[in-house]
């Protein structure tokens, strides 16, 4: 099999990853990937545990600052920008283990995701100045609008931490949202949902990209779930992009089997 | 005052208005501390330095001082002929807020990218630096900025003026007023009750709540747009801000800064203010520091004397204020045991910890959701053969 071909960077990528690298010491995470993301597509990243996907996506959001390499957002060069840059250009992101703000209530946990997008400042703030206040009461209404968008009825003033977990989920894809993004990365967000869950994620997941022009990159392990919902997939073993293609492609691809399913075939 | 009562028991004596002034100056520190470590999360042990910068901007701006200028604006009480710099004691506290807030914001640049023990580690160091930097600093190329040991002294006190006196009434000089210490205690309540007007605005705003994301998790925060050293930075300035307004005001009160005020002892003392009321909860913290600052000026004493007078024998006296940190350490210690969210606990704190002894709903379903999963993870291989699992 032929090494796979480098995406293309077309005038209608939103994000591409230009040969971007990571070592840490002596390990190779991420071995010279190129990667795009087309506008208004969903995209899947899978491979093993251990394939690399997270330090990828870490470098994409900023945690990470790619060895090599260059990250493009938008036209705009966003390589090794702080997480807070990142995310004010239109990329929001959750995590594979949930980061939420466990003591801090669902709308507010939504307030520090919209952050970026409002003024206040100190002096407004403690003054309460008409403007902070109307601006306030918006972000209020709008973070209602988002927990209600995202499933999440009557539970604004419920601490984080006292949600189901499947609620977490949804809370921490309210947040991303309320960033405001182009491009939302989900680390692994069925990670721990049982199959009915899943479902109802996966299906929320596409009536998102339909009514928040958005793209989206799913990171997954579990193929099964990015089969149904993504365009594209691409593989990562080994820090290396193995296939790239359609999921029906993907599950056809010799190296694919070999590499990620055709071990646990064997196994 | 001398209408409150005078023989209450146990606490004996209602403190002096004189020691309510320090009292209240203490609790607007703790006020200005809890922003740092309560709101932010950032472990501050060396807000004393604060404090000192606070005070000794009274004196350089409030006092003869500076002998080389003749400078006078708008201060009460003062011969125009009076040599240094005089400037009213209400632009001095405005002055001296803002620079112990640019201090905060020099001495956070390059320490807030520490976390948790180091960052604890450098405000230490720097809590030690300023005091002893104070102390010596009379002859900076010969140049007298602090007066060394001695402290400065005079300050200036606070006045509304001639004109004000004449018309409205106001004290024309707080000094030189019969009820002096009154008019102190009375504008040291109005200086708190505007710290915590402020802080509890702050404390809802847009950045108060980017200082709670970050104390919960400063990597998602980052992740959430919120630029993270800025917002530390900024927390650091509020509650640089608060320890300037206080240590100006002590400086007038007290008619002088001295080095010798500004020891390591004090920023602990906050920090159990802090921890005792509620760490973040502004109320406990008021509350907390009302109680603790009484203990350390008043209170240990009192106690103390009717202890000796009424239950121990004259042979075996104790002298109960030498004690004062040890008693303190039992209290700290007795509050982690019995009541580990604080006095008044914050909000959020207290549900947290009702949720812990309880066992917490995540937990439960965390644990659900695990178990119903275990089906799908055959296609990822048998448990325990999943390549690199």
């Amino acid at each position: 099999m032929s090494e796979p071909a480098p995406a293309p960077a077309k005038n209608d990528d939103l994000l591409v990853a230009l040969k971007i690298r990571k070592e840490f010491g002596g390990l190779l995470a991420v071995n010279d990937l190129d990667f795009a993301i087309p506008t208004r597509s969903i995209v899947s990243l899978i491979g093993p545990n251990g394939a690399g996907k997270t330090t990828f996506f870490n470098m994409l959001t900023g945690l990470y600052k790619p060895t090599a390499g260059a990250v493009i957002f938008d036209g705009h060069d966003v390589t090794g920008k702080p997480p807070h840059t990142i995310t004010k250009a239109g990329i929001g992101r959750t995590f594979q283990n949930i980061r939420l703000f466990p003591q801090m209530t669902a709308l507010e946990n939504v307030l520090v995701g919209m952050h970026s997008r409002l003024k206040g400042g100190i002096l407004g703030s403690i003054l309460g100045t008409p403007r902070v206040r109307r601006e306030e009461s918006e972000a209020r209404d709008k973070a209602r609008e988002l927990l209600s968008f995202a499933g999440l009825r009557r539970v604004d003033d419920e601490l984080a931490e006292s949600l189901s977990y499947g609620d977490q989920r949804r809370l921490e894809v309210a947040r991303a949202l309320a960033t405001e993004p182009k491009l939302l990365l989900l680390d692994e967000p069925t990670a721990g949902m049982n199959p009915q869950e899943t479902v109802t994620f996966l299906d929320f997941v596409s009536r998102l990209r339909e009514q928040r022009t958005l793209s989206i990159l799913l990171i997954e392990h579990d193929m099964k779930v990015v089969m149904g919902a993504s365009e594209r997939v691409t593989v990562l073993d080994y820090g290396e992009k193995i296939a790239e293609g359609t999921p029906h492609e993907i599950q056809h691809d010799e190296r694919v089997i070999e590499a990620y399913l055709g071990k646990a075939a064997t196994g | 005052m001398s209408s409150l009562p005078t023989n209450v028991p146990v606490i004996l004596a209602f403190p002096s208005v004189a020691s309510c002034v320090t009292i209240l100056v203490f609790v607007i520190m703790a006020v200005g501390l809890n922003v740092v470590v309560g709101y932010a999360g950032l472990l501050d042990l060396g807000y004393v330095a604060f404090y000192a910068i606070g005070a000794y901007t009274a004196g350089w701006l409030a006092s003869g001082q500076f002998q080389q200028v003749n400078f006078h604006f708008g201060a009460s009480g003062i011969s125009s002929e009076a040599r240094g710099i005089h400037i009213t004691i209400w632009l001095v506290l405005i002055f001296a807020a803002i620079l112990t807030a640019v201090g905060g914001i020099l001495i956070g640049l390059p320490t807030l990218r520490l976390r948790g023990d180091y960052l604890a580690i450098v405000t230490l160091g720097f809590g030690e630096i300023i005091p002893q930097f104070v102390r010596n600093a009379d002859s900076l190329h010969g140049f007298d900025l602090t007066h060394g040991t001695f402290g400065i002294s005079p300050i200036d006190s606070p006045g509304f003026g001639q004109r004000l006196h004449d018309s409205v009434g106001l004290p024309l000089n707080f000094q030189q007023s019969f009820s002096r210490e009154r008019l102190f205690f009375w504008t040291a309540l109005g200086l708190l009750l505007i710290v915590i007007f402020c802080s509890m605005r702050l404390r809802d705003s847009r950045l108060g709540r980017a200082w709670i994301a970050i104390r919960e998790d400063e990597t998602a925060a980052g992740a959430m747009g919120i630029p993270l050293m800025r917002t530390k930075t900024w927390a650091y300035a509020g509650g640089a801000f608060f320890g300037g307004i206080a240590g100006a005001y002590i400086a007038t009160f007290n008619s002088g800064a001295f080095p010798t005020q500004f020891d390591f002892n004090i920023s602990v003392f906050l920090l159990c203010m802090v921890i005792l009321g509620g760490m973040g909860s502004l109320w406990g913290v008021v509350v907390a520091g009302t109680i603790l600052a009484w203990l350390n000026f008043d209170g240990l004493g009192n106690i103390g004397s009717w202890f000796n007078s009424n239950v121990l024998p004259a042979s075996s006296q104790i002298d109960v204020p030498k004690y004062s940190f040890g008693i303190y350490g039992v209290i700290i210690v007795l509050m982690m045991l019995f009541r580990p969210t604080g006095l008044i606990p914050e909000r959020r704190r207290k549900r947290e910890i009702e949720e812990a002894t309880h066992g917490g709903p995540l937990d439960e379903s965390l644990y659900e959701m695990r178990g119903a999963d275990e089906p799908g993870a055959g296609e990822r291989g048998e448990p325990g053969k999943i390549p690199r699992g």
